[in-house]
């Protein structure tokens, strides 16, 4: 791996392997996660779903629940004060359904209940009679766009449609390749389950409450509107959040928590199970996404189009955002200037979908690398000479009209994995745990056949669309210590360690102290989107140097030097004239400086009618060749190795940027082979860890990677974000790799074993 | 040893982590992980599946490495019981868990406890196990941030400590 | 034992305890309120092997988990017992789970099933007040059901050994922790000349491929080592797949089963030849 740890790098600092200030915790099980929280006498709560997926709530009957003792309150849309919808960006989803309205999915939350123990929750909630009068669902999202649905809801059937009208569109290229791609829809599986834990205020009229979630102060907003109470009578701690991955971003028991809590008047905790989980957050987007690409004879693309079909399921959630982040990476990482491209993200009775690593560029990618690898085909190129002929470079202009002002290394990212060496063949006499099947000894290396593909990936990187994105973070110096508060979700990725690195890196203190993660700062907006890094990266940075700026200023007062002369230098304050040095730790007993500082990234447009804009911030790159095993008789699957050189922009933590590389690889392994929630007649016949698969120890393949350094003068730190474009592009690599061992076209992901050997 | 009854009145002890600790007003149904977890203030298994399918949960009982999810709690009484808090001596990291932090084995830190005890009981048995052996000894452990990686540079990092004499 | 047997005959609600692999996800998952629950594990005869030489059999307690079954003298006298055993869910399940539970449960897709039909073992039943032997085949009787009745409980198994190849497979879509989506064991008898070949997880018992089995005996001599030719095997496992009759829900489908099994027969006599 090529990373950057010089021995210049000082241990804790930006640039090296700092510890993670949760480590020590985390290892010892002593970490509070949310599910963890506890108070003395604390409830349970518990959510009752709709058991079809669409029907009208005729009734709903708790008496026998209230005689079972132990229950101490039983809520329904009736008990909501304030708003009784929420959401992202449409406020279409109801905190319960409400009698004589419908509900729209199986899973929607009817009621709730708190009891003093789980068992009696589970009891109360069977002991409650509901009534309904059953629906036809919609299930199939092109009833939307053709009108034959009946409207699922006051707001309408289609979250958005937009069309990118781009270039010339009369060119027809001498070579045509097209395809019509299914993307199955998938869990984000986060390990620690949705918890949370409120404890009214005494008077009951505000709430503190614990929650794991991507984004502090959106949740707030959005649980004291239905509240009805103002937002500083709501406060939000960050419980420790057993990984994110999108499935945070949206409300699920939070507002029923606090209504429970303020309800009774005792702290209330609701943990959903596992199979609750899959019916409480939302999930990545199943889609039908048909491409052609136009190329000339020597494969460079000349005109594309597309349509592409998102189904959204019942509710709005962050749809029509995962929508135009599709259809505006059609292209890829390739030159193009002429596309027609037409993306529906629409309403039915599937469970809903929003947010997952790779929000929409996912399915576009799947999509536009698979037929990459036909016009290889078509034009007799090797799928990375296609690619290399293609590839963007900065300046490019984009199918949005943007021109691409961000560092774009494609050309090095393909050129780098290529240059990764490819395993050795599969030996005759291999451990039984090499060979696709495992220890179920399938087969045996003779019966394996070995695929390499490719996928290449362009990824945009914080909100787009004009949203005015932002960060805030505090710094002080008090009683001799640095201090530093910011409301940045720590789902996982370790932004608290990133936090201290730049804190140590600025201020040239060794020990920083983090306060507690809340409301009681500014937002941090929501850790999604690769854009922690950079925006709340940034904000701290930018707070950190207002006190080192100060504290330079007060030194050199104090001392009688020349203020412009002063830096930081490791842990001392360096004059330039002298050559002085002043341990920082020996001066900052004497000040207290405390600077909050927020920080805007450059503004978006949004996108006109015709899909053209300025809509993005930034974007980062990345290759995948992936190298498999193929059992052709049996259809199973190993993946032996992921070659990948990514565009990173600048390592500030070498362990935690591998740890995201290998991480988003494996969740992309699981979408291309394993990965998907099975809906029938707008039922989820999965939710389970029995049946929704994810890649086991076993299943991860070898990760070689080289980290591309080419720092961004946009972002504050020269850093691109890192967590998404891992797993962007590794599920068509992994295709490609598989068709390339069977030569089959496999127009869908995941794979299954039946298409590759029925 | 029959086990009546259906309500929250089952009193019974359980031998955890070298102590006696009793469970009182239990109901039958509850298993180890959530006594360990709610009743007897030991946090460090944690719950992701309740159905044995992700390790999040594992603990030592008996000497083998099972899932605490899939154990009635009530009938566990006989057995000896260690979970994750009981590693490391003093408020000190064994070589386990400072090989994790040391690796990058640890993200979100949900299934780090079920890893930490799996590894520790891997490396009790066989304290050289190779790739193949150290992924499928920890196969009944899920990881959703890692993708294993820095897992398996952590086992290996333990192993060759305990090889060289270092560490516990 | 006695007081074990006592209490199953007493309390109609009993459920037996051994691994809890199955009964706690019923109380966890689906709402199951434990009735009276007797735990076994802690019964040593119940977990307990022993190797019959007289018999040339194998007894194996139902409360052995099936850790004990993957490696060892064990796993050396019933290899495929032992391959099967590997398979089952997670290591630390293997920690907890016996093959009492997976007679117990008598899923289709329980792992070990098809070796104890292809070994044609018998299972020994005990009551307060009579016991009794049965046939695995006589054992299982459908979907998640057997033939036990109230205050019964699988007491050991018995299976025995046989001079010949013998190995398990089984299909699932991840390369570790998973549930079956087809399986098979394959079972030589090289004294008797006869191949068994049992399959799980297609149908809705474990299928005895018994005119796979009569067919092949036509063809070949299977007494001793033999040889099976290309296109012998796989219309073995074509006639062997024949025999099923396997559902599509979500973990498959029907027309995959079929197919699954089919290589998965055809791979094992071919290995058995071998």
């Amino acid at each position: 791996m090529s990373v950057v740890t010089g021995s210049s790098t000082r241990f804790g600092a930006l640039g090296s392997n700092a510890n993670r200030p949760d480590g020590n915790a985390k290892v010892q099980g002593g970490f509070a996660f949310s599910s963890d929280m506890w108070a003395e006498n604390m409830l349970w709560g518990a959510t009752m779903r709709s058991p079809h997926p669409h029907a009208r709530l005729l009734s709903i009957d708790a008496s026998e629940a209230w005689k079972i003792p132990g229950v101490e309150c039983v809520v329904t849309a009736d008990d909501v004060p304030g708003l009784p919808n929420y959401g992202l960006i449409m406020q279409d989803q109801p905190v319960f359904a409400r009698v004589g309205d419908t509900v729209r999915y199986l899973g929607e939350p009817i009621l709730a209940v708190a009891a003093d123990h789980p068992e009696t929750c589970r009891r109360a909630l069977a002991a409650i009679k509901v009534r309904y009068e059953v629906l036809e669902p919609v299930t199939d999202p092109e009833r939307c766009i053709d009108g034959s649905a009946p409207p699922l809801h006051p707001d309408g059937n289609v979250f958005r449609h937009q069309r990118i009208v781009s270039g010339d569109q009369t060119i027809i290229g001498e070579i045509q390749v097209e395809g019509t791609y299914e993307i199955g829809m998938q869990d984000q599986a986060f390990l620690g389950l949705e918890a949370a834990l409120a404890v009214p205020d005494t008077g009951g009229d505000g709430v503190e409450l614990y929650i794991a979630t991507q984004w502090l102060h959106e949740d707030r907003k959005q649980i004291a509107a239905c509240l009805g109470l103002p937002e500083e009578k709501v406060r939000l701690v960050l419980g420790g959040v057993g990984g994110a991955f999108g499935a945070r971003e949206d409300i699920s028991l939070q507002v029923h928590t606090c209504l429970l809590a303020l309800r009774t008047g005792r702290p209330v905790r609701i943990s959903y199970s596992r199979e609750e989980s899959f019916f409480g957050h939302v999930h990545r987007h199943p889609a039908t996404i048909w491409m052609r690409h136009h190329a000339d004879a020597q494969g460079r693309i000349l005109r594309i189009e597309s349509r592409m079909v998102f189904d959204g399921g019942a509710y709005c959630s962050t749809s029509p955002a995962v929508l135009i982040n599709a259809i505006t990476h059609t292209q890829g990482p390739y030159k193009c200037e002429n596309a027609t491209v037409d993306g529906w993200a629409l309403r039915t009775n599937n469970p809903p979908c929003g947010a997952m690593r790779g929000f929409g560029v996912v399915q576009a990618c799947f999509a536009h690398e698979s037929q990459m690898d036909k016009l290889a085909a078509a034009t007799g190129l090797s799928p990375v000479e296609v690619r290399l002929r293609n590839a963007m470079e900065t300046g490019d202009r984009l199918i949005t009209g943007q021109i691409m002002d961000s560092v774009a290394p494609v050309e090095r990212c393909i050129r780098e994995t290529d240059a990764i060496p490819l395993p050795p063949p599969m030996p005759m006499d291999a451990n039984e745990l090499l060979v696709p099947g495992g220890t179920g000894l399938t087969a045996l290396p003779s019966n394996i056949r070995r695929g390499v593909g490719w996928g290449v990936s362009i990824k945009n990187l914080m909100y787009s669309e004009g949203f005015d994105d932002f960060s805030t973070a505090r710094c002080r110096i008090s009683n001799g210590a640095v201090h530093v508060k910011f409301a940045t979700a720590e789902v996982g990725q370790g932004f608290v360690m990133l936090a201290q690195q730049i804190a140590r890196s600025v201020l040239g203190v060794d020990d920083v102290y983090l306060d507690p993660i809340d409301t009681q700062v500014g937002s941090a907006g929501s850790t999604s989107a690769s854009r922690q890094t950079w925006m709340s990266g940034g904000a701290v940075d930018a707070a950190c140097r207002a006190v080192r700026d100060e504290l330079l200023d007060r030194v050199a007062t104090a001392r009688g030097l020349v203020r412009q002369e002063l830096r930081i230098d490791g842990t001392d304050i360096v004059d330039a004239l002298t050559g002085t040095r002043i341990a920082v730790a020996e001066v900052i007993g004497d000040h207290e400086i405390d600077h909050t500082v927020e920080y805007h990234h450059p503004a978006t447009e949004d996108l006109d009618e015709n899909g053209q804009g300025n809509c993005h911030v930034a974007f980062a790159f990345v290759a995948h060749r992936a190298v498999v095993d193929v059992d052709p008789d049996l259809g199973l699957v190993k993946v032996v190795q992921i070659a990948t050189a990514q565009d990173v922009g600048r390592v500030l933590n070498p362990l935690s940027v591998q740890g995201q590389v290998e991480g988003g690889i494996a969740q992309g392994l699981g979408l291309a082979v394993m990965e998907e929630i099975i809906v029938t007649d707008g039922k989820v016949r999965n939710p389970s860890f029995t049946d929704y698969l994810l890649p086991t120890f076993l299943d991860a393949p070898t990760v070689d990677m080289v980290l591309i350094e080419e720092p961004e003068p946009k972002s504050p730190l020269g850093a691109k974000g890192v967590g998404e474009p891992p797993c962007v592009s590794v599920t068509p690599a992994i295709a490609n790799a598989i068709r390339n061992a069977i030569g089959r076209e496999l127009p869908r992901v995941p794979v299954r074993p039946y298409d590759i050997c029925l | 040893m029959s086990i009546p009854n259906d309500s929250l009145n089952e009193s019974y002890s359980l031998n955890v982590n070298g102590t006696l600790r009793e469970v009182r007003d239990a109901w039958l149904g509850e298993s180890l992980l959530y006594v360990l977890r709610e009743r007897l203030g030991l946090p460090g298994a944690k719950g992701a599946c309740e159905q044995g399918e992700c390790g999040s949960c594992t603990v030592i009982m008996d000497d083998r490495a099972v899932c605490s999810c899939l154990v009635m709690a009530a009938s566990a009484t006989e057995s000896r019981i260690l979970t994750v808090e009981s590693l490391g001596e003093n408020g000190r990291l064994s070589d386990v868990q400072q090989a994790f932090l040391d690796a990058g084995g640890v993200q979100c830190g949900f299934c780090t406890p079920g890893f930490i005890v799996a590894v520790h009981h891997l490396l009790d048995q066989n304290s050289d196990p190779d790739d193949e052996q150290i992924k499928e000894a920890l196969s009944g452990n899920i990881c959703r941030c890692t993708g294993y990686g820095r897992i398996l540079d952590a086992v290996k990092v333990a192993a060759r400590g305990r090889r060289d004499g270092v560490g516990s | 034992m006695d007081h074990l047997l006592e209490l199953l005959a007493d309390h109609d609600d009993a459920s037996v305890l051994a691994g809890g692999t199955d009964l706690m996800v019923e109380v966890n998952l689906h709402g199951r309120r434990p009735g009276t629950v007797i735990p076994v594990g802690g019964l040593e005869e119940m977990r307990e092997w022993n190797h019959r030489p007289r018999s040339n059999s194998v007894t194996i307690g139902a409360a052995l988990p099936y850790s004990d079954m993957e490696r060892g003298p064990l796993a050396e006298l019933l290899p495929a017992l032992a391959q099967a055993a590997r398979t089952v869910g997670s290591p630390q399940i293997r920690a907890a789970g016996t093959i009492g539970g997976n007679l117990g449960t008598c899923s289709p897709a329980g792992d070990i099933l098809p070796v104890l039909a292809a070994l044609d073992a018998t299972i020994h039943v005990l009551h307060r007040d009579h016991s009794r032997d049965i046939r695995f085949a006589d054992f299982m009787t459908g979907v998640k059901r057997n033939c036990l009745t109230p205050g019964e409980v699988v007491h050991s198994v018995t299976v025995p050994l046989t001079r010949g190849w013998q190995g398990y497979a089984k299909v699932g879509t991840r390369n570790a922790m998973v549930i079956s989506t087809a399986s098979a064991c394959l079972v030589h008898d090289a004294e008797e000349g006869h191949v068994a070949l049992a399959l799980g997880a297609v149908a809705p018992t474990i299928v005895r491929a018994v005119k796979a089995e009569a067919w092949l005996s036509r063809q070949v001599d299977l007494r001793g080592t033999f040889r099976v030719s290309p296109e012998t095997a796989h219309e073995f496992g074509l006639r062997a797949a024949s025999e099923t009759s396997p559902i599509t829900d979500h973990r498959s489908t029907a027309e995959y089963r079929r197919h699954a099994v089919s290589v998965l027969a055809r791979r094992l006599l071919e290995r058995s030849a071998s």
